[in-house]
């Protein structure tokens, strides 16, 4: 009985004492830094671990720690994560789509300041943009992506063929062949499930198509006539068994596992997916073969070829206690040296990475970047950003629901469009 | 001049002394989260540092009953609910019956019936969503080498087959809990009531029906109840296997309460959403009570 008593005597001292130190507001040793990011679309696990393990190497006076979720928790965790005081996370990654929300919810803090001359000249301008709301600049960009048209050049050879499309409409011709002569069953797959992915797909093709997201004014566009268009030759490919049905229940993860398993001629996917299926012999069945194209556009529409600018940078908590160590990591994680080294799944933010001696050693740096690193410059021009609104999420889903209504039937592509086309209206209001 | 307490008086005294530190711990965690819900349903909150917060009343309420997403919602959170629980009600008193009759490795069935119901729900949802992939799933694998399909079908991309296919993987979870609960209940009862059954002459289903059924009827209610709140509730493995698509198909009402309080910030609408449910679900619960509990058998 004594020793019973003894323990839960020390017990209870135990959790006094961890609560009482728990209190201090700082607490001797490093500060500690916790980072939110994202485990799909970009960097593996691995190499954001090592950058981490890096930096609180060579800062002993700053510890990082580093989390994980899928991309579509990352705003909803961020969200939860500011409603606490001090907030759950010091540093997060933050989708171009969602600086708007963020800066006016007053959840990020604003960097204008602490952005060096050096950054602002070296830096892409489209990059600036993504992390600026309002002329203030809410962190630093980081992921500079881009929907890129992917083939697996082995299988478009045995149809016959020895150039990739360049139109939707020579997609479609091609795609007729690849099913004639039984090389695949579904020749193109998409990510068009209940997701952002599927607006990124769909904003690929509608600007392809000549469309646009919305007018001068903001006001939505996308359900004219060119929206219509581009909505039913979506169902049309799947309707003619062109695009792989599932489609219409899939993020990018399932475009990558099926077009390295040679199940599918032709893919739109981020960068990050050529390294992991050309070179990634225990991921891709399909290594060697795959190519990366201009992303096509439709023929008649007078556009070269349109994608989805989907970039992301990192942002301070304006709620964290350590916004100084916070900004400190956020410096290095996108710093020219870092980004450089780590270009294998992302490409660098920094212009300069680009010119003169430094292009040749970034294509030097991983397998995949040689063909990357040129590939990036090719298509950049053509992408084009989702509307920076604080009322995004909502936007978004209404347009998810439109495109999956029209694609699995329920509503006609006009129908569908028209309804969202309303709803963005009332969102504005 | 004090009156002195009697005995009883000082027993329940006691007894709510006893009880208090618990009682405040209780109502701490149970009523203040309903009651700031409640709270918060009354507003309109913007998202944000310093959130602005706005007096609507039942404002939040009126929207939400006329909104015929919000009923759509509801009707299809019942469909889950009520095929869902109803077929694990049925295969969970097959099973329980079975475990029951002891046939040989009786006791190795009921162990293994633990993993399902062991499996954290999100793992289920994540493993369902590999099993019902189009191109690389394990159920197109199965029925393709049984030859009942020729080709791959992509499940999930019709609204009625991915409801179904959820409520599926649903059963798959939850069915071992309702069998455990059920081959529990069966363990207890008394055997001479049949055997006396038997020899006046009752068959096996007469027996089952007007003796072993009645008696088990509190079990019943139990594991029904606890089902039927917890299925409509369901989010997790929608969450996992659908995100609430196709078009919307699998969004039920805990996943429209997610998408507008975490997805879209609206706290108000998200807080009468979470208080609907619960009203919703104590209706549930009292109407289960009033049909199935009587107490002159206990």
């Amino acid at each position: 009985m004594k020793t019973l008593k003894f323990i839960v005597f020390l017990a209870l001292a135990l959790i006094l004492l961890v609560s009482a130190l728990g209190c201090q507001p700082q607490q001797a040793g490093p500060v500690t830094v916790r980072v939110l990011t994202m485990e799909q679309a970009g960097p593996t696990v691995d190499e954001m671990n090592a950058i981490v393990a890096e930096f609180n190497k060579a800062n002993p006076n700053v510890k990082v720690e580093i989390e994980y979720v899928s991309y579509d928790a990352l705003h909803d965790k961020i969200t939860t994560a500011m409603a606490a005081k001090p907030p759950a996370y010091d540093v997060f990654l933050v989708d171009d789509i969602w600086y708007a929300e963020f800066a006016k919810a007053g959840y990020i803090l604003d960097v204008t300041d602490r952005i060096t001359k050096d950054m602002r000249d070296k830096i892409f301008k489209a990059a600036w943009d993504i992390t600026t709301v309002n002329g203030k600049v809410y962190g630093m960009p980081w992921l500079l992506d881009q929907k890129y048209f992917y083939y697996n050049e082995k299988l478009l050879n045995e149809a016959g063929f020895s150039e990739p499309p360049k139109t939707w409409d020579e997609l479609v011709e091609q795609a007729k062949v690849i099913k004639e002569k039984g090389i695949v069953e579904y020749p193109i797959v998409w990510s068009w499930g209940q997701y952002e992915a599927a607006i990124c797909d769909w904003v690929t093709l509608l600007y392809g198509n000549g469309g646009r997201l919305v007018d001068e004014s903001g006001k939505p566009a996308f359900n004219d006539a060119i929206g219509v268009k581009t909505l039913s030759w979506m169902l049309q490919t799947i309707d003619e068994s062109i695009t792989n049905p599932a489609s219409v229940s899939y993020v990018e993860e399932d475009v990558r596992n099926v077009f390295s398993q040679g199940k599918a001629v032709f893919a739109t996917n981020w960068v990050y997916m050529y390294d992991l299926v050309n070179f990634n012999t225990e991921q891709s069945q399909v290594t060697g073969q795959i190519k990366m194209a201009l992303m096509p556009a439709f023929g008649g529409s007078g556009v070269e070829s349109a994608t989805i600018n989907g970039s992301m940078g990192f942002s301070v908590a304006a709620t964290s206690p350590n916004t100084d160590a916070a900004w400190k990591y956020v410096e290095y994680l996108t710093s020219e040296d870092v980004q450089n080294r780590y270009s294998a799944h992302l490409l660098p933010i920094w212009e300069t990475s680009f010119q003169g001696e430094n292009l040749e050693k970034l294509k030097g740096y991983t397998p995949a970047n040689a063909t990357t690193v040129p590939m990036f410059s090719a298509q950049f021009p053509y992408a084009h950003v989702r509307p920076k609104v604080p009322y995004y999420p909502e936007a978004s889903k209404a347009l998810q629901l439109a495109l999956q209504e029209a694609l699995t039937k329920q509503k006609s592509p006009q129908q569908a469009l028209d309804d969202a086309a309303a709803k963005w209206v009332e969102l504005a209001k | 001049m004090r009156r002195k307490l009697s005995l009883s008086q000082q027993d329940a005294l006691l007894g709510l002394a006893l009880i208090f530190p618990s009682l405040v711990i209780i109502l701490g965690i149970s009523l203040q989260p309903i009651l700031s819900t409640l709270y918060l349903s009354l507003f309109e909150t913007s998202r944000g540092i310093e959130a602005q917060r706005t007096f609507v009343g039942l404002g939040n309420y009126a929207n939400l009953l006329t909104d015929a997403v919000f009923w759509v919602t509801i009707g299809r959170t019942l469909y889950f609910t009520i095929v869902s629980v109803g077929l694990e009600l049925v295969l969970g008193l097959a099973i329980a019956q079975l475990i029951h009759s002891h046939p040989p490795g009786w006791q190795f069935l009921r162990t293994s019936l633990i993993i399902p119901w062991a499996v954290p729900t999100i793992v289920n949802g994540t493993m369902w969503r590999w099993i019902y992939n189009a191109d690389y799933g394990a159920l197109n694998g199965l029925l393709y080498q049984l030859g009942l399909i020729d080709k791959y079908i992509p499940w999930l991309t019709q609204p009625t087959t991915a409801m179904n296919l959820v409520i599926l993987a649903d059963i798959w979870h939850s069915v071992p809990f309702i069998a455990l609960i059920l081959q529990a209940a069966l363990a207890t009862l008394p055997a001479d009531l049949e055997e006396a059954a038997a020899v006046d002459g009752a068959n096996a289903l007469q027996r089952f029906l007007f003796i072993r059924l009645p008696l088990l009827r509190p079990a019943i209610l139990v594991a029904l109840v606890i089902r039927t709140v917890e299925a409509f509730r369901v989010f997790d493995i929608i969450y996992v296997i659908t995100n609430g698509g196709p078009a919307f198909g699998t969004v039920t009402i805990s996943y429209l309460t997610y998408l507008e309080s975490f997805s879209f910030g609206h706290v108000g609408r998200g807080s009468a959403l979470s208080f609907l449910i619960s009203l919703f679900t104590l209706i549930m619960a009292f109407l289960y009570i009033r049909v199935l509990y009587r107490p002159e058998e206990q």
